[in-house]
């Protein structure tokens, strides 16, 4: 990777361009922001410079109506369009809001193109809120999918979880502009791997490593500290973090990428402090750190950290199903199955796992209901004799 | 009748049994025991309660033979807390020194305290205690009273012994509602250290495993400190469990076949040997080896001490504990458990007596008595240091400092 990759960033969809919106600052001023939607008056007042609308008759300047299979279909009839708009960036970022039908449909389908124009590709996306409906969570989950087959990575936020950060009295307008915050906080935390010079170099392809085949809820968390208690103060503030659970998730997590940027007086021991700290936290988990040095923070420092959950039973074979027998829309059939194609073969690239059938019931006495006692995985209230299977007679 | 001032009083709600302690001071700051409560805990499993009526019959009970044995009216106790929720940790505060001639003030040595107790607990959890170790002065370590010393850096060694809030909340709410005053909540495990080890071997650095019913607790002492502390939710519960298991037997009988029979190691004398089990008529049932009796309980404690020996080794304490081991609780009874120990951990092992205190000697020199005894114990050393209180004379000598956080 070169030391100043070509970086695009997409939005898609009403809420993926109001988030560029958040982005259009002097930050990210060498990376690309490019709107994409099937709505013209969200274009309309986006003060991006590039904008793409996709548009046809079938649509008659409505937008999707909160279908997706329109918003796959109209981004694959443009597919060359979205290809073009990708050529020559070395990483594409997506930002899009899934569950409604412009951000669901074309994303992972720009994802796609994004790859076959050679860059790699990360998605930042957020899923709706449980009170939006099963429609908007189904399309959403299933968006997700296609979205994890077509894209290096993806960073997903789940809306719900923004309650455990506002209260009652927090508009809905606030409650967006939250979500819309943390997600440009993810951004912003992994440009910052990519933008500054790192002491401990953190890889994009690190980044891609750590989120690709998770589970879909990876967490991140994006905090600053200044002072002279700064280490500590991260640290607090990311083990009181609501997206990680205050601190649980980092616990159940399989792996943890952690970045460190600081201005010039950034010290060692600061480092490890932070770092020893989100070690004890964090269990079995693997650690990839990265430590950067930006002159620009004086007595800052700030810490991003993407917690990846352990992969649970890929839920592959249903989702294909589901891609077939969910595509009403018939002028995207032929194409459609393309893209199913190229799902299929990324997904038997996902690690098999066999379940154990439980057969032999250990009973567990007097302990049967009782919080089991764990100690490195063993449950120490099975007998010993039979953990460590030593025959009697 | 006593002065209730002079009163001390330790109570354990454990697994097993339920147990009151009353001390009473005298005038040279001894402790006698003048009285002891006890009686058969039946809401508590692994140390955490389950059935909060039972438990506060149970601890009645024994509150009741307790005040009759001594014959004083028990107002206030001093708690012991256990349960596989506690975890011990050492944290270092830092503080530079700022004055200009670089002595350290007072004001240091509490700001750096203060810095040492700033630690990242999960939300649930509070502490329960936070331990003083030593000083540093400019990366000098072992320095017990740093004020006056010339110094640049002030650094502070705290072990803290961290739980879960609710589940302690449970017991200290449970004693209040019977009319009973919380003075403390102490960790068990420091507790029976305290009863046990003289200063000299705390001074040379020894380990004290409390086996209990229903968890085990164990805490090390090296330069007069404590080092770490810690509890397994494994204890003689399993053990009774585990043979219920494997030999097939009701846990009632598992729990007297533990008792009669029971050895940590295997005998040769238990080699293909059996025992038959009758019912009430005197009719043979089964028949039980024995062999595979003290296997499977050999198998377990062996798993005990194995875990206590990794979680010292990952701590690096290993070679500090020159005192040796020392076992005390209910669970110590078991038959060739100081040879078991002895083999898993390389060192000197012994049944541990609670020698820090006097008083009805013959009574309470019982291993499971420790815990309750070292309440006492901790009750006094508190009575002792509140008049001098701030002095740090006092504090940063032989006797372990233990600072209490809790508000309560």
């Amino acid at each position: 990777m070169s030391a100043t990759p070509a970086v695009k960033i997409f939005g898609v969809g009403n809420a993926g361009v109001s988030l560029l919106a958040a982005l259009a600052v002097p930050e990210f001023a060498a990376a690309h922001l490019i709107a994409v939607n099937t709505d013209a008056p969200s274009l309309a007042v986006s003060a991006v410079p590039v904008k793409i609308q996709l548009e046809n008759k079938l649509l008659r300047g409505l937008g999707t109506g909160g279908d997706p299979d329109r918003g796959r279909a109209l981004a694959e009839e443009q597919f060359s369009t979205l290809k073009s708009a990708c050529e020559g960036a070395n990483i594409v970022f997506i930002l899009a809001g899934l569950g409604g039908g412009a951000g669901s449909g074309i994303s992972p389908v720009l994802a796609k193109a994004a790859r076959e124009a050679g860059a790699v590709v990360l998605a930042f996306v957020t899923l709706p809120f449980e009170c939006e409906g099963n429609r908007r969570e189904a399309q959403a989950q299933q968006s997700l999918e296609h979205l994890k087959a077509a894209a290096d990575g993806v960073i997903c936020l789940p809306s719900q979880k923004v309650f455990k950060l506002i209260d009652e009295n927090t508009s809905v307008c606030d409650t967006f502009r939250v979500i819309g915050g943390l997600l440009v906080e993810g951004v912003r935390g992994v440009w910052q791997l990519l933008a500054r010079p790192g002491l401990i170099q953190v890889h994009f392809a690190d980044v891609c490593a750590l989120v690709r085949d998770r589970h879909a809820e990876n967490g991140f968390a994006f905090v600053e500290a200044g002072g002279p208690g700064r280490a500590r103060e991260v640290v607090e503030k990311l083990l009181a973090h609501p997206l990680l659970e205050e601190g649980r998730l980092l616990a159940e997590s399989a792996a943890v990428l952690v970045s460190l940027t600081g201005g010039q007086d950034l010290t060692m021991a600061e480092v490890n402090r932070v770092m020893e700290q989100l070690k004890r936290q964090c269990g079995h988990a693997q650690i990839i750190m990265g430590a950067a040095i930006d002159p620009a923070f004086k007595n800052r420092l700030c810490v991003t950290v993407i917690a990846a959950k352990p992969n649970v039973v890929p839920k592959g074979g249903a989702t294909r199903t589901e891609t077939h027998g969910g595509n009403t829309s018939g002028t995207s059939a032929s194409r459609d199955s393309v893209v199913t194609r190229g799902t299929r073969t990324r997904k038997t690239k996902e690690k098999l796992f066999q379940p154990q059938l439980p057969l032999a019931i250990i009973s567990k006495g007097r302990f049967d209901k009782s919080e089991p006692t764990l100690h490195n995985g063993e449950d120490l209230d099975i007998p010993t004799f039979l953990r460590r299977g030593v025959p009697l007679n | 009748m006593f002065d209730d001032a002079n009163i001390i009083v330790g109570l354990e709600i454990g697994t097993s049994k339920i147990c009151v302690v009353v001390g009473e001071q005298n005038a040279d700051g001894g402790v006698n025991i003048i009285g002891l409560g006890q009686s058969r805990s039946r809401g508590v499993r692994k140390g955490a309660i389950i059935n909060t009526e039972q438990v506060e019959e149970d601890l009645r009970s024994a509150i009741a033979e307790a005040e009759q044995m001594a014959d004083v009216e028990i107002r206030s106790v001093y708690l012991g807390i256990s349960g596989g929720h506690i975890r011990g940790f050492n944290n270092r505060g830092v503080h530079p020194v700022v004055s200009a001639d670089r002595e350290i003030s007072e004001d240091d040595v509490s700001d750096v305290v203060k810095n040492a107790k700033a630690i990242n607990l999960p939300a649930e959890n509070m502490v329960i205690h936070a331990v003083r170790q030593h000083f540093l002065v400019d990366g000098h370590d072992g320095v017990t009273q740093p004020v006056g010393m010339l110094g640049s850096r002030l650094e502070v060694d705290m072990h803290v012994i961290h739980g879960n809030a609710n589940q302690m909340q449970n017991a200290i709410r449970l004693v209040k509602g019977t009319q009973l005053e919380v003075n403390e909540i102490v960790f068990n495990g420091m507790a029976a250290s305290l009863a046990m080890l003289t200063g000299e071997q705390k001074e040379l650095g020894a380990l004290v495993i409390d086996i209990g019913g229903g968890t085990t607790e164990y805490v090390v002492h090296s330069d007069g400190v404590i080092r770490h502390a810690g509890v397994l939710a494994v204890g003689g519960d399993h053990v009774s469990n585990d043979l219920a298991y494997g030999l097939k037997v009701p846990l009632s009988r598992a729990e007297k076949l533990k008792l009669e029979h029971g050895s940590a190691i295997v005998t040769e004398a238990a080699k293909g040997q059996t025992l038959s089990i009758t019912n009430e008529l005197g009719l043979e049932l089964r028949r039980v080896n024995v062999e595979h009796l003290q296997r499977i309980m050999s198998l377990r404690h062996e798993e005990i001490f194995q875990l206590i020996a990794q979680e010292l080794d990952r701590a690096g304490l290993t070679d500090y504990l020159r005192a040796g081991v020392f076992l005390c609780g209910g669970g110590s009874r078991v038959p060739g458990l100081v040879t078991l120990a002895e083999n898993t951990f390389q060192m000197n092992v012994a049944p541990g007596h609670a020698s820090a205190i006097s008083g009805l000697t013959t009574a309470l020199d019982q291993p499971e008595f420790a815990a309750a005894i070292g309440l006492v114990k901790y009750g006094s050393l508190r009575i002792q240091q509140r008049p001098a209180a701030r002095s740090l004379a006092t504090l940063g000598g032989l006797t372990d400092v233990f600072r209490r956080l809790l508000p309560r």
